[in-house]
């Protein structure tokens, strides 16, 4: 079923599709700022990135960090106003996938990505356990040259992933 | 989000029947497992065997259940192996008591898969 298009979203529902083929080596997605948008924006990715022969855990890898980075985007970048949109283009450079993520809402706090942390486990006690904040330490933990760039009114984060030896383009 | 329980004599075995526990669905999830161990035996199993993808929003919804179950043990059960590499990376393995299966934790007491 076709969603029903508001006046602020443009196109960004026609383009949501496109796979990584060895004679396009592109994957660009634009979506909605909201949590459904990207769980699609998600799937679109996974499936656009099928025939790469990534092993289960490499998928849920790369499926784990596009959704910290992604919902980074909904809830800080857009407030969770859902009214922004998304971009994001993933291209291949021999076994190193690359990934560019666009938007246009707040800049990073101090314009840098927040540090990550795993859990302290000598301080804490159950009821000082953390509930979020594990974002950024995934996303560190799981890519590699990260970079988040400032370009006038859009905020730029770029960032790659190594695939294994298993990986074998088709 | 769909979630069920069944009780037997002193535990509690909570269903998640979701592929995924995300953002799209992390409030949500921790409205209904807080009024899921409102009441019921004082220990509860998680069985988290249904789903296939956890992100940080989806692993503080379940920590944020345990803590506001305070008095009652909640324990994991069923991790795939997408989900159990969130929380091995974010350390939240040792924070839980993680079960194979609903059924090794009901039958086997206490064995930690991890």
């Amino acid at each position: 079923m076709r969603p029903e298009r508001l006046s602020f979203m443009g196109h960004a529902r026609d383009l949501h599709k496109g796979s990584i083929l060895p004679t396009c080596p592109r994957l660009h997605l634009v979506f909605p700022s909201d949590e459904l948008a990207v769980r699609k924006a998600l799937k679109s990715s996974m499936a656009g990135l099928a025939h790469m022969d990534m092993s289960a855990d490499e998928k849920g890898t790369v499926e784990l960090v596009l959704a910290e980075v992604l919902n980074n985007v909904v809830e800080h970048a857009y407030g969770g106003a859902g009214q922004g949109v998304i971009e994001l283009d993933v291209s291949r450079d021999d076994d190193i996938l690359v990934f560019d993520v666009l938007d246009d809402g707040l800049p990073m706090p101090d314009g840098e990505t927040p540090a990550g942390r795993p859990l302290d486990l000598d301080t804490c006690a159950e009821q000082d356990l953390p509930e979020g904040g594990f974002g950024w330490f995934l996303i560190r933990e799981l890519t590699q040259d990260l970079t988040y760039r400032r370009d006038g009114n859009r905020n730029h984060l770029s960032f790659k992933m190594r695939l294994g030896d298993k990986y074998r383009p088709n | 989000m769909q979630l069920d329980y069944h009780d037997t004599a002193n535990v509690r075995t909570i269903t998640v029947h979701e592929d995924r526990v995300d953002a799209a669905v992390a409030i949500t999830f921790k409205d209904k497992m807080r009024d899921l161990c409102e009441d019921g035996p004082d220990r509860v199993i998680l069985d988290l065997s249904q789903v296939m993808f956890i992100d940080s929003s989806g692993l503080g919804a379940v920590v944020a259940s345990m803590k506001q179950a305070s008095g009652k043990a909640l324990e994991l059960a069923g991790l795939s192996p997408t989900v159990l590499k969130v929380f091995r990376l974010t350390r939240m393995d040792s924070v839980f008591v993680i079960h194979e299966s609903a059924a090794a934790a009901l039958g086997g007491g206490l064995a930690n898969a991890s």
